[in-house]
């Protein structure tokens, strides 16, 4: 049995090692796929696009995080306190406007996770999207954008989206774009 | 693994013929401890997700400062209007010039579709050759990706423009 045993741990041990916890995401979105290869950067900004078209943005770690939350505090006046940007450091990806963002961050957990999120507004009058990529991108600037859009999403979504994000100030012309790896086309 | 003898001086060898208790086997039952290692491994290997997720990137053409269109086209040959539309509608076609009537042509995202007729000789040898994507507004996410991903591979050019109304009625009248 020993050697049975072994093997079973050095498996253990290796799923345990290799396995990555996804964070908990605010909404489900199947993306779709294409014969890239290229890899996940290590920093990305993400811009998701859900089914039903609500915009959801999310940025990875914590001291980048921490900065954004602090910069777009200090600029925009959100009344956020220094408890209210360390829980947000440690947030993931998140769909609210800009004047929500101080209530969102003082949910519990639970009510977090039960809260169905609006999305940000995607009217360029608002200006919401490019606020929020704005500062995650003066945040961390060795961030790559990325963008997540659903399968199922329309490409008006899309579109307006893309528009934003050309215009002043982030004048993004070039996007990443999250695929599951495809077989068959070569 | 040893057994820890709980005797003070030295209980384990008997000595002075007093035997104290049965001498134990120093084997442990190892079932439970296999048993959790088996559990933890189900677990680990349902829900490791083999397939990460990759990045494709594209390079959109810059937005001109008053809403124009990017200046892409040169000569209409060269250029491929193609019309993404809803559903699994895929349509393309030449403009020949304006007094010219308009030959839509329906194809699919399959291998030997749009993605055969990229690879023709007459496209793929012409250093010109410009392919312009239009999707409709009611057009799926998954089928723009589609196209980029398509001429990623067959290394043709592309660009993203918008759709014209014209061009709408084109796809609804296929």
């Amino acid at each position: 049995m020993t050697p049975m045993v072994d093997l079973a741990f050095l498996l253990v041990t290796f799923f345990m090692l290799t396995t990555k916890f996804r964070p908990e995401e605010a909404v489900q979105i199947t993306i779709p796929g294409s014969s890239s290869n290229r890899p996940i950067p290590v920093h990305k900004i993400e811009l998701d696009i859900a089914p039903d078209g609500k915009v959801f943005i999310d940025m990875e770690g914590p001291k980048q995080r921490y900065l954004w939350a602090q910069t777009m505090n200090d600029d925009l006046h959100l009344n956020l306190t220094k408890d209210d940007m360390e829980t947000f450091s440690h947030l993931g990806q998140f769909g609210v406007p800009l004047a929500q963002l101080k209530q969102y961050i003082n949910l519990s957990t639970s009510e977090r996770k039960a809260l169905v999120q609006p999305g940000i507004p995607k009217d360029s009058a608002s200006g919401e999207i490019a606020k929020y990529v704005e500062y995650a991108r003066s945040a961390d600037p060795e961030a790559i954008f990325a963008m997540k859009g659903d399968r199922e999403a329309n490409f008006e979504d899309f579109h307006k989206i893309l528009k934003i994000l050309q215009d002043p100030p982030n004048e993004l012309n070039n996007v990443d774009f999250l695929t599951t790896p495809k077989m068959g086309i070569k | 693994m040893a057994e820890v003898s709980q005797e003070g001086g030295g209980g384990g060898k008997h000595k002075g013929g007093k035997p104290k208790g049965k001498k134990s086997s120093t084997h442990i039952d190892m079932t439970p401890m296999v048993d959790l290692a088996f559990l933890l491994l189900t677990f680990f290997m349902l829900t490791a997700s083999f397939s990460r997720p990759k990045v494709m990137e594209i390079r959109f053409p810059e937005k001109k400062k008053n809403n124009e269109q990017p200046d892409l086209v040169k000569n209409r040959d060269n250029v491929m209007n193609l019309l993404i539309g809803p559903g699994d509608k895929l349509i393309y076609y030449f403009d020949k010039g304006k007094n010219q009537p308009i030959v839509p042509v329906t194809t699919n995202y399959g291998v030997d579709g749009i993605q055969s007729i990229l690879m023709r000789p007459e496209y793929k040898n012409n250093p010109q050759f410009l392919v312009l994507i239009k999707a409709a507004p009611d057009a799926k996410f998954k089928h723009l990706i589609d196209m980029f991903d398509i001429t990623r591979v067959t290394d043709t050019k592309q660009a993203m423009v918008d759709i014209t109304p014209k061009e709408i009625d084109l796809l609804k009248g296929q």
